[in-house]
C-alpha cells in the first residue's frame, strides 16, 4: 500500500483491507489490552505469553489472530484479554493463565469460569463484554475505537472509515463550511473551560498574521484524569485527522502535539502514527492534490501543570519557561511565536471527524441543550469500577457513580465526588442527581475540567481533600503573579493548621475573603479558579471544617493530629501482625488475646490498619 | 564527557526552542542535569545560562542534584491520595529518610524519592514506580518490602 492520493483512493484501500479481512472473518482473535493501566498490571508479560503459545500451535496458529490494543477503559479489571467473535471478557489474566485459555477457549471453544467478571450488584458472572454493565450504559463514540485499534496499525483505523472525514473536509468543503458544521455541532473544549471549538477556529482564521499553528494539548495535568493520554495512545490517528481538518479550516499548516514527558507510550505511538500518516500522504505536502500542506510535530512538556494554560503552553514550546502571560490579546489572534494559534486538547480533535462525516444534525442529537456530544471521564478512587468512561452529556452523577460506577466498595457509605480536577469541587450526596454537563457543573460550583471523577467514601476527610489541592497548586503555580503566589499560600497555611488541630472559627471567613480576592485577581485559571476546592467543601462540607476547629476532630479519619488508633477488644484475634508491623513498638498483647495501642508511643502510621486482617483497627 | 552533550544538541539542530527536550535528553544519559553540559547547552544554543537554568528549574521532571541508583516514584494523583499514598510516603520517610523535596536521596546515592502528580493509572492506587516498574495497591507494609527487596538485589 502506498501513496494515498485521493479519496478515491482511499475508499479503494479500506474496501481492499476489509476484503482481505473478510478471509479471517471466521477466525479466533485474541485481544489482549496494553494500555497503560493494563500494563501496569502485568499486560507486557501476558501479550508475550500469548506470542510464545500461539507459536507453539505451529500450523494451527494461522487460525488465531492475535491483536494487542490500548486502553479498554475498564482499568481495574486489568490485564484483559476478549476473545472474538466470541466477545468472551477475561479479567486479571497472567502470563501462567495463557496456556489455559489457549487450550481450553481458542481451541475448545469452551469459557473458563475463573476468568470471568463478577457483576457486584447481583453476583453473577457475566460472560460478554457487551453485557457488562459497566460498558452498557456507555455510548463509546469517541472512545470505543480503540479496543478494535492496534495503535501502531494505520491500516485498523483505515478499515474502520479513518481519513474518510478529512476527504470530506479537504475535497467537498470550504474553511467556512467546516468552521460553520463545528459551530453548528456545538462542540465545546474538553480541557477545562468548555469554549466554543467553532467560534475559536473562526477568530483564528480571521486573525491577522502568517503563519498560523494549530496546537494538540496532551499535557493532561489534572491528577486523576488520563483520557487525553489513553486518547492518544490507543487511536493516534483520530487526534491527527482532527487536527488537519482543523489545520485546514484555520488556514494552518503546521501542527504541535505537546505532550507529557510522564506519557511516554503516547509519545511513542504518536511518533509511530505521524510518520504512517506521512508515508501514506496522510499530512504533508498536497494532501489529496488539494493544494493544503500540514505537517505535525511532537513537543514533550517538562511536567508542569500550569502549562496546560494556552499561553503557558506556548511559552514552553517556544523553549521557554512556560509561565502565563495576561490575555487582553487571546492567544487565537498572537499565540506560538505571537502569531494566531488556535488551541484545542486531545479529546476535542478526536470529536472532530465524526462530526465532519456524519454532519452537525446528528451531533446535536447527543447530550444536553448547552453542551453537546459525549464526555470521556476518568471514574476513580473509592469506587467498584475503576476506569474511563464515556457517556452522553447530561447524565447524572447517580447514573454515573451508581450504574456505570457499581457504587462504593466495602459497603462504605459515599461522601462526595470530586470533579474538575485543582480547578474545581467535591460535590456531596445531595448533587448526585445534577446532571453533568460543562453549565450543570459550574452552577454547582464544580467544574468539568477534563473529566477526573475522584469518587470518597466515608472514610475520606474534605478538609483534608482542600488541603491536598491547595498543597498541588502551590507547588504548580508558576509564581508570576502575586494572588496566586502568595495568596494560595497563606491559604494552605491556614488549612493546614485546621488540618492540625491549630485552627480558629475566624479562619473561614479568612478563607473565604481570601478566595474572593484570587479570584478576581489572578493572571490566569490557574490562580482564578484555585480557591474552588475550599470553597466547594466549605459550602457542602462546612460541619467537617468546624468539627477540625472546634472539636478537634477529624470525622473522616485521616488528620493525623486529630485522630487516635486503638484496637476492637472484641474482633481482634490476637494474631500479631500489627505487633510485627508496628516501626514504633507501640502496640503490646499475648497471642491470641486482643492487643492493644500505647498512644503515647503510636505516631498514626497506619501500618497496623493495613496489616490487620480482621478489621479490628479503629481510628476516632 | 561533553561529546554526549554535543551529540543530543545535534539531534535537536541546536534549536532554542527545543531546550526542554534536550535537557531531557541529557537527564536521561546522565540521571540528572549537571553543571558543565548545561553551560555548552547555554553556549551551543546561544541563550543566556538564566535561561536554561530558568528551564531546568521551573519543570518538575528536571533535578539539578544527581540522583540515586534506584528511583522510587510515588503517584500522588487525587485517586492515590485519597487511597492512601500519605502512608507510603510515610514508609519511604521511615525506612530510608527520605522524601519528596530536598532531603529526596539517600547518602551514599542508593535512593531518590520523587512524588509525581499523576500517572494516570488510577485504578491501580496507590501506585508507586520502582526503578521503571509500576506496583499497584501499595501499603506501608507493601512498600517496606519493595526496599526491601530493592536493597537485596543491590547486594548480589
Amino acid at each position: 500500500m502506498g501513496m494515498i492520493n485521493n479519496p478515491e483512493e482511499l475508499g479503494k484501500v479500506q474496501k481492499a483491507i476489509l476484503k482481505e479481512r473478510k478471509k479471517d472473518s471466521g477466525k479466533t482473535q485474541i485481544v489482549v489490552c496494553g494500555g497503560t493501566g493494563c500494563r501496569g498490571a502485568g499486560a507486557e508479560e501476558v501479550v508475550n505469553a500469548f506470542g510464545e503459545e500461539l507459536k507453539k500451535l505451529n500450523g494451527k496458529a494461522a487460525e488465531v489472530l492475535f491483536k494487542e490494543t490500548c486502553c479498554h477503559g475498564f482499568c481495574d479489571q486489568g490485564p484483559i484479554v476478549v476473545i472474538d467473535p466470541e466477545n468472551i471478557f477475561y479479567q486479571h489474566v497472567t502470563p501462567k493463565d495463557v496456556p489455559k485459555i489457549i487450550k481450553e477457549t481458542v481451541l475448545e471453544g469452551k469459557v473458563i469460569n475463573k476468568f470471568l467478571y463478577t457483576d457486584p450488584q447481583t453476583d453473577k458472572k457475566v460472560v460478554h463484554e457487551k453485557e457488562i454493565p459497566f460498558y452498557k450504559k456507555q455510548n463509546r463514540l469517541i472512545f470505543g475505537n480503540n479496543r478494535y485499534i492496534d495503535p501502531t496499525s494505520i491500516e485498523d483505523y483505515l478499515a474502520l472509515g479513518g481519513y474518510q472525514a478529512m476527504a470530506k473536509a479537504l475535497t467537498k468543503m470550504t474553511p467556512e463550511t467546516i468552521i460553520e458544521e463545528i459551530k453548528k455541532a456545538g462542540l465545546r473544549g474538553r480541557g477545562g473551560g468548555g469554549f466554543d471549538a467553532g467560534v475559536k477556529w473562526e477568530t483564528c482564521r480571521h486573525a491577522e498574521g502568517e503563519p498560523k499553528y494549530v496546537i494538540c494539548n496532551a499535557d493532561e495535568g489534572d491528577p486523576g484524569a488520563y483520557m487525553d493520554r489513553s486518547l492518544l495512545e490507543g487511536n493516534p490517528h483520530s487526534v491527527l485527522e482532527g487536527m488537519v481538518i482543523g489545520a485546514y479550516a484555520i488556514g494552518s499548516s503546521e501542527g504541535y502535539i505537546y505532550v507529557r514527558n510522564e506519557y511516554p507510550l503516547a509519545v511513542k505511538n504518536a511518533t509511530i502514527a505521524i510518520a504512517q500518516a506521512e508515508e501514506k500522504g496522510l499530512l504533508g505536502e498536497n494532501i489529496f492534490g488539494s493544494g493544503f500542506d500540514f505537517s505535525v510535530k511532537i513537543s514533550r512538556g517538562g511536567g508542569a501543570f500550569v502549562c496546560g494554560e494556552s499561553s503557558a503552553l506556548m511559552t514552553s514550546l517556544e523553549g521557554r519557561v512556560g509561565r502565563p502571560r495576561a490575555k487582553y490579546i487571546h492567544t487565537v489572534e498572537k499565540g506560538l511565536w505571537g502569531k494566531p494559534s488556535t488551541l484545542n486538547n486531545v479529546e476535542t480533535w478526536s470529536n472532530v471527524p465524526p462530526i465532519i462525516e456524519k454532519g452537525a444534525d446528528w451531533y446535536r442529537t447527543i447530550g444536553t441543550e448547552g453542551s453537546k456530544g459525549t464526555k470521556i471521564f476518568s471514574l476513580v478512587g473509592k469506587i467498584n469500577n475503576t476506569g474511563l468512561i464515556e457517556v452522553p452529556m447530561g447524565m447524572t452523577l447517580r447514573e454515573i457513580v451508581y450504574d456505570i460506577g457499581g457504587g462504593i466498595p466495602d459497603g462504605k457509605k459515599f461522601k462526595a465526588v470530586q470533579t474538575g480536577g485543582p480547578s474545581g469541587g467535591c460535590l456531596p450526596e445531595s448533587e448526585l442527581d445534577r446532571p453533568v454537563d460543562f453549565d450543570e457543573l459550574i452552577k454547582a460550583g464544580s467544574m468539568m475540567g477534563s473529566g477526573g471523577m475522584i469518587v470518597m467514601d466515608e472514610d475520606s476527610c474534605m478538609v483534608d481533600v482542600a488541603r491536598y489541592f491547595l498543597k498541588f497548586l502551590v507547588e504548580e503555580s508558576c509564581g508570576k503573579c502575586v494572588p496566586c503566589r502568595e495568596g494560595v499560600l497563606r491559604m494552605l497555611e491556614i488549612v493546614t493548621d485546621i488540618c492540625e488541630g491549630n485552627g480558629k472559627e475566624e479562619d473561614i471567613a479568612l478563607l473565604e475573603e481570601l478566595s474572593e480576592t484570587i479570584q478576581d485577581s489572578a493572571l490566569c485559571a490557574l490562580g482564578s479558579t484555585a480557591p474552588n476546592p475550599v470553597l466547594t467543601t466549605l459550602k457542602y462540607f462546612r460541619d467537617e471544617y468546624l468539627a477540625h476547629i472546634n472539636d478537634k476532630k477529624c470525622p473522616g479519619g485521616v488528620c493525623t493530629a486529630l485522630i487516635e488508633f486503638s484496637i476492637d477488644q472484641e474482633t481482634c484475634n490476637g494474631c500479631g501482625a500489627c505487633i510485627k508491623a508496628c516501626p514504633s513498638d507501640a502496640i503490646t498483647g499475648e497471642t491470641k488475646q486482643p492487643h492493644s495501642i500505647d498512644k503515647s508511643k503510636c505516631i498514626k502510621c497506619g501500618m497496623c490498619e493495613d496489616v490487620c486482617k480482621q478489621n479490628a483497627v479503629i481510628i476516632t | 564527557m561533553l561529546e554526549k552533550v554535543d551529540r543530543i544538541l545535534t539531534s535537536h539542530g541546536n534549536d532554542k526552542a527545543s531546550l526542554i527536550g534536550i535537557l531531557q535528553d541529557i537527564q536521561a544519559e546522565y540521571n540528572y542535569l549537571p553543571p558543565k553540559p548545561l553551560e555548552r547547552v547555554a553556549e551551543k544554543v546561544d541563550a543566556p545560562l538564566s535561561q536554561v537554568l530558568g528551564i531546568a528549574t521551573f519543570f518538575q521532571s528536571f533535578s539539578l542534584k544527581p540522583r540515586g541508583e534506584h528511583i522510587i516514584t510515588v503517584c500522588t494523583g487525587t485517586a492515590c491520595h485519597v487511597k492512601g499514598a500519605p502512608r507510603v510516603l510515610g514508609a519511604i520517610e521511615r525506612e530510608l529518610g527520605i522524601k519528596p523535596g530536598d532531603d529526596d536521596t539517600t547518602e551514599g546515592l542508593g535512593f531518590t524519592v520523587e512524588a509525581v502528580n499523576c500517572l494516570g493509572s488510577c485504578a491501580l492506587a496507590p501506585l508507586v514506580v520502582v526503578d521503571g516498574k509500576y506496583q499497584g495497591h501499595v501499603t506501608g507494609k507493601k512498600m517496606q518490602s519493595l526496599i526491601n527487596k530493592t536493597q537485596k538485589s543491590k547486594k548480589k
